[in-house]
């Protein structure tokens, strides 16, 4: 008895998956670039109204603002252009400094989390917090962000600066909620406590590498203002 | 044996409960359950998902006759990941804020396996008219779904609705609904009631046949 015949397939040609693949790849890349290239400019200031929003969002009584950075010998200068983590000098109506808006990062639960941060001068103490970026899981770590205690911390979260004025007096620490004892210490939260202790790494971190130098040069920089909208 | 003729209308109503794609084809769940823990982020999940199966059912209908069946895959995944990126830029250029509230959502779109699975299954099959009337009836379903995962979900775990308190002080929340558990027991709550509703349906199609042929003999 013959065996049935194998039935053959038509067999794609290298031609034709070639042409393919380099096809849609080549109609995808344009795709993107014209859409990337049409939302750009948007999209910029949308991220610049953003930062302006959330600059007066954490330190009110500013009505202009400088953006400062460090040059070579570690002194405070005008930033010459706008820095990933930029770090402004806040002026009130009468020109006078009311204080420091501080943007600085970390490792969190899930992955970076990028604050925003307003110290007085006059209270040398932490007074304004909000996320600018996070990842954190939804209904816990984003909690950092809403709850109401933990965003109680920001009233005047002590940053004094010692004797010499060369790094913080306290180590800024997140304790567990409810055992907040001292005005350096943050009030964390149960079940986000992860994102909480970065927190307030985040804010140690940034603090103990931008306090010693605003509060040297910051009162002696002569600004070029921009005005808040 | 000549295929039934299914009517353009039927195309986009079986997505929306005969084939819902997260009631009765189970597909999509990563984003179903990841996503769903608000409504505000369900719903939007959901737009942007029915955008890009729009997309990626237009484009791959159209190619269906210029791409091999071998490279079909890594095809279709190109094309569904290009959308994505554009929906990403375009919620940006929309609105920051609302970005930030789906940001860590939005690239899951692109292994949302309803996606690939209806490109793969429908699309690539028929003309660009019914793929997209298939695409947005699946979308449109995939979203309701969603919605009502997304309401018992912020309802149970936050206590309010779009951010508005539902409850009087001193409701305890039931924090596991926002936890990515608590998606698998919305789910199972939602299957319970669509399953019980089908079944009535069978019932009574079965007691509407027994009756028929009862009258008939």
């Amino acid at each position: 008895m013959n065996a049935p015949a194998p039935i053959e397939q038509k067999r794609t040609s290298a031609w034709s998956m070639y042409r393919s693949i380099v096809g849609i790849g080549a109609f995808c890349a344009l795709l993107i670039v014209t859409v990337f290239e049409a939302t750009a400019e948007r999209i910029a200031d949308n991220k610049a109204r953003f930062l302006s929003n959330a600059v007066a969002e954490v330190l009110p009584a500013s009505r202009s603002t400088a953006e400062v950075t460090l040059d070579a010998d570690g002194a405070l200068v005008a930033a010459a252009e706008p820095a990933d983590l930029p770090v402004f000098l806040g002026y009130g109506a009468e020109g006078e400094l009311v204080g420091a808006v501080i943007t600085a990062q970390g490792m969190g639960y899930a992955d970076n989390i990028r604050i925003l941060y307003a110290y007085s001068f006059e209270r040398q103490a932490i007074v304004g917090f909000k996320v600018l970026e996070s990842k954190e899981t939804p209904g816990l770590g984003d909690k950092v962000e809403i709850e109401p205690h933990f965003l109680a911390n920001f009233e005047a979260l002590d940053a004094r600066l010692n004797e010499d004025g060369t790094a913080l007096a306290n180590a800024i620490v997140t304790v567990k909620e409810g055992e907040k004892t001292e005005p350096w210490q943050l009030d964390g939260i149960t079940g986000a406590t992860i994102t909480s202790d970065a927190i307030g790494a985040i804010l140690h971190q940034g603090s103990s590498a931008w306090l010693p130098v605003l509060e040297r040069d910051g009162r002696l920089f002569q600004p070029a203002l921009s005005v808040e909208e | 044996m000549a295929l039934k003729q299914v009517s353009p209308t039927d195309e986009f109503i079986k997505g929306l409960w005969r084939e819902n794609p997260v009631f009765i084809q189970v597909l999509g769940m990563c984003p179903a359950l990841a996503v769903s823990n608000t409504a505000i982020n369900a719903l939007a999940m959901g737009l942007a998902t029915t955008f890009v199966l729009l997309m990626a059912g237009l484009s791959v209908s159209l190619l269906r006759n210029f791409i091999p069946r071998e490279a079909r895959i890594v095809s279709y995944i190109c094309i569904i990941a290009t959308f994505v990126t554009c929906v990403d830029y375009a919620i940006m250029a929309i609105s920051i804020e609302l970005h930030r509230a789906l940001g860590a959502f939005i690239a899951l779109i692109v292994v949302n396996c309803l996606i690939l699975g209806r490109s793969e299954a429908f699309a690539s099959k028929h003309n660009p008219g019914r793929a997209m009337l298939d695409a947005l009836g699946m979308g449109v379903g995939f979203t309701v779904a969603l919605f009502f995962i997304g309401v018992l979900r912020e309802i149970l775990g936050s206590g309010t609705l779009f951010g508005v308190d539902m409850f009087p002080d001193g409701f305890q929340t039931w924090t596991v609904m926002v936890l990515p558990s608590g998606g698998f027991f919305a789910m199972a709550m939602w299957l319970l009631v669509v399953n019980w509703i089908r079944q009535r349906e069978a019932n009574a199609e079965k007691e509407g046949d027994d009756r028929a042929g009862e009258v008939a003999s």
